[in-house]
């Protein structure tokens, strides 16, 4: 701990003030970035009607009324469908990919892996302009399938990188020597290089979950009343009439975010382990 | 010889190999994502309305050479479809290009078209602008004449503020009518504001943390990484509380006697600022973080036992070293700040609204197609360059989260 907080003794009083200085931009940046959050926390559990301190008193009547209500309940269903079903086709297709793009250099590969990652940078509101004008004739609009698609194509990139990340670190030799001992490729992978990557692909997973649960602007254009999803349904309410009830869905959303920050936790401890270990 | 075309026959499996393995991302995404981008490029120029309505009235506008007033044959031709598009209620698409160039086009073509006859009196050009002097004037004609053409520049040049005038050449709208490059010159400043100030405000904290022994840093990593996994909707909300007026920043600012009264904070300039460098802020820390990390103290202490200040030090050997971070940070951010939408949309003025909230705006409440295609596409091709930029720097598959 010494590094932390104690200087050498010679250290010179503008050494000092730089020191401390510096913790103070660091405590205050790091408070910045989370306190906002934190005061959405107690804000949901207030008795009052509005959004300010000091709370009038403890209730839960906020999360009593977010999950008693049919329209919170539905968005968060549909939010959930789709997230799960853009993750299990963003993982196979991205997974797949990540192999392929380590496998060997072939023509095009950079340009490929330019085309893979786009869907990060291009602006969110022209893949839901583009998308819209596309799915409109498909009869794809308002529902949930388009929604899904939509969101696959958003979430792959992180897949990608995180799969491709980890492959970097992998030993093909590994794989080689599944295969001189008689392995067909499918059983090479699924015993050896799967199980291997795994920590990757799954942190990939949970990237593509997150981004497809989060999304709004294009689920903003193709999502009807019926097709609503959670985040659409904050949009709304942050838009038109800010109530306790954001403050308990943000809350929610938050601990789901605690969540997954702590599998991931779990998971990058675990590669550095195996990684440790070979 | 054998063996050299064994190793060719090979190495051409582990291309093919390769190649099926990317064959089924590739091909969903070109449908998928590339398709409908590529489609509201051509949405962009699209000017199907009046050929699509009236065939005739546009073969016979594109045969004409444009000077002066058209032949009979295209009066004759129009005044036919005109009546037809009026039976069958298909005139509204027409119209409504039309008002884009010529606001009153609308009730022009419609008090045209109500009871109209089936035979001229006289000719149909005397006809038409008996009913109506908009059809004796070239400009009505010249404006015709362009929505006739299968595709137009008329969004795009609209986008950048610019028009074709009665003569054919290329000019800038009325000062009045002149908003999308202010809009642009918006969104690209306030992207750079909130770079600068993730920059400003990044560049510390990744520095310290940098220099933490790993323990403690993973520790106040955490304090990163929970905004960076929180919903945007969450943090946007959070900022909304936190800065209306009975909020607790107003209260305090009120406590300790900075404020006599509650200032307006959000639904502005500020309110953007602030929510979208939080937003931001991460994709700053990370890549800089990830670059000091690989930073060697020695040569610092190198530097300074050569008798260089800490001041020197920092500036002639760790800074360079950081440049990479410092650009793949700065792009990351302003890439995504220039597309942003929800936030603005959430907390800005209507001062405060990004080109994407006018790409939005077109596509859905005004459902002028055409115009959010161009603004789309132009904002599309200032990305596309900025991406360029940032995978020459610093690489497209360095590109980390977390």
């Amino acid at each position: 701990m010494r590094p932390i907080l104690n200087l050498p003794p010679h250290a010179t009083p503008a050494q000092r003030a730089w020191h401390v200085g510096l913790w103070a931009i660091t405590i205050l940046v790091l408070g910045f970035l989370v306190l906002p959050i934190l005061v959405i926390v107690p804000l949901s559990f207030s008795s009052g009607s509005f959004l300010n301190f000091p709370l009038p008193g403890l209730s839960l009547r906020w999360y009593q009324e977010l999950l008693g209500s049919e329209r919170w309940l539905s968005s968060l269903r549909n939010s959930v469908v789709v997230a799960c079903a853009a993750t299990l086709f963003a993982t196979i297709l991205g997974t797949l990919a990540a192999l392929g793009l380590q496998r060997a250099s072939f023509p095009g590969r950079s340009l490929l892996l330019a085309l893979v990652i786009s869907p990060m940078v291009v602006p969110l509101v022209i893949v839901a302009v583009g998308v819209y004008f596309f799915y409109a004739p498909l009869g794809l609009t308002g529902s949930l399938v388009g929604l899904t698609l939509a969101h696959t194509a958003l979430a792959v990139p992180f897949v990608v990188i995180t799969v491709s990340a980890t492959l970097q670190g992998f030993d093909t030799n590994l794989s080689r020597a599944a295969a001189s001992l008689g392995a067909d490729p499918a059983t090479a992978f699924f015993r050896i290089t799967l199980p291997i990557i795994l920590p990757g692909v799954v942190s990939g997973a949970l990237f593509a979950f997150v981004t497809s649960f989060d999304e709004v602007v294009v689920a903003l254009f193709l999502t009807g009343p019926q097709e609503r999803t959670l985040p659409r349904q904050m949009f709304d309410g942050i838009r038109e009439n800010i109530s306790p009830v954001i403050a308990a869905a943000a809350t929610l959303l938050i601990v789901l975010s605690i969540l997954l920050m702590t599998v991931m936790e779990v998971l990058r401890r675990r590669g550095e382990r195996l990684r440790g270990i070979r | 010889m054998n063996l050299k075309a064994q190793l060719r026959r090979t190495e051409r499996r582990r291309k093919l190999e390769a190649v099926a393995l990317v064959a089924p991302l590739f091909v969903f995404l070109a449908v998928f994502f590339l398709a409908p981008i590529g489609l509201m490029l051509v949405r962009s120029v699209d000017n199907s309305e009046l050929p699509s309505v009236m065939p005739d009235t546009a073969s016979a506008l594109r045969a004409w050479d444009g000077a002066g007033l058209p032949p009979e044959d295209v009066f004759a031709a129009f005044a036919r479809e005109l009546a037809a598009g009026q039976r069958d209620r298909s005139l509204s698409g027409v119209a409504k290009r039309l008002t884009y160039e010529i606001p009153n086009m609308r009730s022009v073509l419609f008090a045209t078209a109500r009871g109209l006859p089936d035979a001229p009196d006289g000719t149909w050009r005397q006809t038409l602008a008996a009913r109506n002097p908009a059809w004796s004037e070239p400009e009505t004609w010249a404006v015709m004449r362009r929505a006739a053409a299968p595709v137009t520049p008329y969004y795009l040049l609209a986008a950048v503020d610019r028009e074709i005038d009665a003569s054919g050449s290329v000019v800038r709208v009325s000062a009045d009518r002149a908003i999308y490059v202010d809009i642009f010159a918006r969104t690209f400043w306030i992207a750079a504001v909130v770079t600068v100030w993730c920059l400003a405000l990044g560049y510390p904290l990744a520095y310290k943390l940098a220099s933490l022994p790993p323990r403690v840093s993973n520790l106040l990593m955490i304090l990163v990484l929970l905004p960076f996994w929180t919903s945007i909707l969450v943090r946007t909300g959070a900022w909304v509380v936190l800065l209306q007026r009975e909020g607790p920043i107003n209260e305090t600012l009120q406590w300790i006697g900075l404020i006599g009264e509650p200032v307006q904070l959000v639904y502005n300039r500020v309110g953007v600022y602030v929510a979208m460098v939080h937003i931001l802020l991460p994709f700053m820390v990370l890549p800089l973080y990830s670059v000091m990390r690989g930073i060697s103290p020695a040569y610092v202490r190198a530097a300074t036992s050569l008798g260089a200040t800490p001041f020197t030090a920092f500036r002639r050997v760790y800074l360079p070293q950081t440049i990479p971070g410092i650009g793949a940070g700065c792009l990351l951010v302003f890439i995504l700040g220039v597309g942003y939408y929800i936030t603005p949309a959430l907390v800005g003025g209507a001062g405060d609204q990004m080109v994407s909230y006018f790409v939005a705006f077109f596509t859905n409440q005004t459902i002028n197609w055409g115009m959010a295609a161009a603004l789309g596409s132009v904002l599309l091709l200032a990305t596309l360059l900025l991406y360029w930029v940032y995978a020459r720097l610093v690489g497209v598959d360095r590109m980390r989260m977390g």
